[in-house]
């Protein structure tokens, strides 16, 4: 019965903590709490959706159409909207505003376009055979899930870790301008910071949608507290923080709804928030300097 | 005179609705000039609807004290959670008072008998007066005036400024962020207690993110460099969903639009005295 | 009146100081000097308990100040400027000085509620004095410049006014002068002079020498977190090891003959 609970967990950890990946890198990079996140994981599966319904195209080319949508609109928030926030250097806290007042507009705008209810994706695209072993049973699409986001988890890993662009990347979450002054194009990376962590989200979107079969305009904003949660819980700015917590939030969740009850589900997320907060507010992996200018 | 009273009947919960928006936006003005990003104000706001209301449907309190009561129990969970929270800064305490928010509206949806849950709560006697807001807005704008100009007042900007040379000044800095959370809480709550007797239902979902985020747009948007500004903000965020009734679905939608477009090219928001003294001052010679 | 005994500061496996013991007599002058990175403003955030000690003791007035709460120790007498400026620059001049008086404006609620008279009394001498303050460091006439406007020597000596409003006994003045041309300096000493003849005492890190050998009358070097040397201005010149920190090991007779070892 546990290994049953753990496999459940391990899938929709995996999916929180895709999301809190790229919601940890904006904050980690641009110093930003990008709270329209959320709105850009559900234009992910939003745009994953028509992409099958209308185009009836296959399913990887929906992935692909969530990360690049997604990506896209990350994008064009920070060069619209970020930007001539950091050209300012207001105070970090009034970007986190901006990006409530553009996640309230998309959300609005797609309940507008889409209408309100749970849409899904067509039946057949889902694969939904069930794999048994171990004494466990997860399905196709679980695996799928699983293995997607390790994938692309460990590439982010890797790049960070052991590329100039990695390293060029932690430079400027250290201090921008100092890296700027080693001739690293910050410009040009918080573009590409913002692409990849708005694909990411679009792309854990999708899984979700499929995860639970629904796609609605409010689909990001429980999904927003959980990152929230996730990434204080591993660490602001720290990957492996986000990947961790991520993780251990579907566990935590799978534990609650198994064995107290699902209607706490959502009460998990901020208890762990608020124990890690009092007790270690830097919470894992996190650093508790300020970021330098 | 008929017009005047045609113009109550139809815009009196409007107006009165504007009042409490305003009290709404000078509590997170109050934790703002404090230099507290705090956004529980909703939560609070909640647990003094809920408070005031159980406390005149279930305990047939006379409604100053279900008013008190409704000030009284946000300040004591305020206190309680302050210690902890007010420790973290910036960023770190929007995300934990979010958080917070969150944890409040679960656990009203899950105490049932005592709140509705879901449900929310029907038929709270319709006692709020127009009086009622006025006294309590009047009030509230005076204290904070005086507080303002005394030394509290100064502390909370040398806090804001800069909370490590406020603290060699000789002003204790967690005891004044204490006094700032607190204080926003119980006039929140206030804002809740009177709110939930002039719309006689309430339910979990109008405390959440959302009525977090309207209450901090307007006091962003009315400028919260004085008191002007939230109240002029609340004014706004209030009446312009009904101006914009023609828009019906794309009221949010214009909402957040407006929200983005004033951080982007109004920072200090409309009531900016440093501002127009740019622009009308010179200009008027 | 402020005294430190043995006091350690580790970071980690990092010993930023170690042994550090000195005294600050009451109403003197008094410098630590050091090359850069020796520790000295580790050593003024021990004292005013920005950061607590690894070890030894500091106390002020036979008190001590370990553990003691940063607020606090601003109430039991001791004042401080920061090396990098950490005035309110959103406020003005005057507003800044009065801030420092927090601690001694103590009006009830209804005082400052209704506005009674023993309110504004206070109120109104706290501006009297701020502006007295700003006149020992020739600022009274731009009371009412908002503090972001001034020049890098002003907002130091804007510092300083705000750092007595706090009625101390003790100032802690984390490098004064830097960053001000000869003429300000000159115009710094006078006052600092003149505010020691008040009867404040004054504890200063400074880079610039001729000004620490001008003003103090006890100085004390630092060197990788270790007191080397500590006495009158004279002494100070003189000592073999304190020229070693600064100029590095003399190859020549001069050393030699200084310190015949």
């Amino acid at each position: 019965m546990l290994e049953q609970q753990l496999v459940n967990a391990l899938s929709l950890g995996c999916v929180y903590a895709l999301f809190a990946l790229g919601f940890t890198l904006v904050f980690g990079v641009l110093g930003v709490i990008n709270l329209s996140h959320g709105a850009i994981f559900m234009i992910g599966a939003y745009a994953a959706l028509e992409v099958v319904t209308r185009l009836a195209f296959p399913l990887w080319a929906a992935l692909a159409a969530a990360f690049l949508v997604s990506g896209v609109t990350g994008l064009l928030i920070d060069v619209l909207v970020l930007r001539p926030l950091r050209r300012r250097n207001a105070p970090h806290l009034i970007p986190m505003i901006a990006t409530i007042g553009i996640a309230i507009f998309f959300n609005s705008a797609s309940q507008g376009v889409f209408g309100a209810e749970n849409l899904r994706f067509p039946s057949e695209l889902v694969p939904d055979q069930q794999l048994h072993f171990a004494g466990v049973q997860i399905s196709v699409l679980e695996v799928a899930i699983i293995v997607l986001s390790f994938a692309l988890m460990a590439g982010l890993l890797i790049v960070m870790r052991s590329t100039q662009l990695g390293r060029a990347l932690r430079a400027i979450a250290e201090s921008p301008k100092a890296a700027a002054l080693l001739g690293i194009n910050v410009e040009g990376l918080f573009y590409l910071t913002s692409f990849t962590a708005a694909a990411l989200g679009g792309i854990s979107g999708v899984l979700i949608a499929l995860y639970s079969n629904a796609v609605f305009p409010l689909m990001g904003q429980p999904m927003l507290h959980k990152g929230i949660a996730v990434i204080i819980l591993g660490g602001m700015g720290d990957i492996r923080g986000a990947l961790i917590g991520g993780l251990f939030l579907g566990f935590a969740e799978v534990m609650s709804v198994a064995y107290i009850g699902s209607t706490m589900r959502d009460a998990v997320a901020f208890g762990l928030l608020f124990m890690v907060l009092l007790l270690r507010p830097q919470g894992m992996f996190g650093k508790v300097l300020e970021r330098k200018a | 005179m008929d017009s005047l009273d045609n113009f109550w009947q139809i815009y009196s919960n409007l107006v009165l609705t504007i009042g409490i928006n305003a009290l709404l936006a000078l509590s997170i003005w109050l934790t703002l000039s404090c230099g507290l990003l705090a956004m529980a104000n909703a939560a609070f706001m909640g647990i003094g609807a809920y408070t005031a209301s159980v406390l005149t449907m279930s305990a047939g309190a006379p409604f100053p004290v279900a008013l008190a009561g409704g000030m009284a129990a946000p300040t004591v969970v305020a206190l309680l959670i302050g210690g902890p929270t007010l420790r973290l800064s910036g960023v770190y305490l929007a995300m934990a008072t979010l958080g917070f928010g969150e944890v409040v509206r679960v656990l009203i949806l899950n105490a049932e008998s005592l709140t509705g849950g879901a449900l929310g709560l029907n038929g709270i006697p319709q006692l709020t007066q127009w009086w009622h807001v006025a006294a309590a807005l009047a009030i509230t704008l005076w204290a904070l005036w005086r507080l303002r100009r005394s030394r509290i007042g100064r502390a909370f900007e040398a806090i804001k400024e800069d909370a490590v040379a406020a603290s060699l000044m000789g002003i204790g800095v967690m005891a004044h962020k204490m006094l700032a959370f607190a204080l926003g809480a119980a006039i929140a709550g206030l804002a809740g207690a009177l709110n939930a007797h002039l719309t006689f239902f309430i339910g979990p979902s109008e405390f959440g993110f959302d009525r977090g985020v309207d209450i901090l747009t307007m006091a962003i948007l009315g400028g919260t460099s004085g008191l002007t500004g939230p109240v002029l903000g609340a004014l706004i965020i209030t009446v312009l969903p009904e101006l914009l009734r023609g828009l019906k679905d794309f009221r949010t939608m214009t909402n957040g639009a407006i929200l983005v477009l004033i951080v982007l090219f109004l920072p200090k928001g409309l009531w900016d005295p440093l501002r127009m003294r740019q622009w009308f001052g010179r200009g008027a010679r | 009146m402020l005294s430190l005994n043995q006091v350690s500061k580790r970071f980690g496996g990092l010993t930023v100081l170690q042994d550090v013991s000195f005294d600050v007599p009451a109403g003197s002058v008094f410098g630590l000097i050091g090359p850069n990175g020796a520790g000295k403003t580790t050593v003024f955030n021990l004292i005013t308990g920005l950061l607590a000690p690894s070890g030894g003791s500091i106390a002020l007035e036979g008190r001590s100040l370990v553990g003691v709460k940063p607020h606090q120790i601003t109430r039991l007498g001791l004042a401080r400027t920061f090396q990098n400026i950490r005035i309110f620059k959103e406020m003005t001049l005057l507003e800044n000085v009065i801030v420092g008086m927090h601690a001694h404006l103590d009006y009830s609620v209804p005082g400052w509620l209704f506005a009674l008279p023993g309110f504004r009394a206070r109120e109104r001498q706290a501006r009297e004095k701020a502006l007295e303050l700003l006149s020992w460091v020739g600022l009274s006439a731009k009371a009412g410049d908002i503090a972001d406007n001034l020049s890098y020597g002003d907002q130091r000596k804007l510092e300083l006014a705000r750092a007595l409003a706090t009625e101390p006994k003790l100032l802690l003045l984390d490098e004064p002068v830097a960053g001000m041309n000869t003429g300000e300096k000159v115009e710094l000493m006078a006052q600092i002079s003149q505010i020691a003849k008040r009867g404040y005492t004054i504890f200063m890190i400074e880079h610039d020498m001729r000004f620490v050998m001008g003003l103090c009358e006890r100085i004390a070097v630092l060197n990788f977190g270790r007191i080397i040397a500590e006495g009158s201005p004279d002494e100070i010149k003189r000592n073999p090891d304190v020229i070693e920190a600064y100029l590095g090991r003399e190859d020549d007779d001069v050393g030699a003959a200084a310190n015949p070892a």
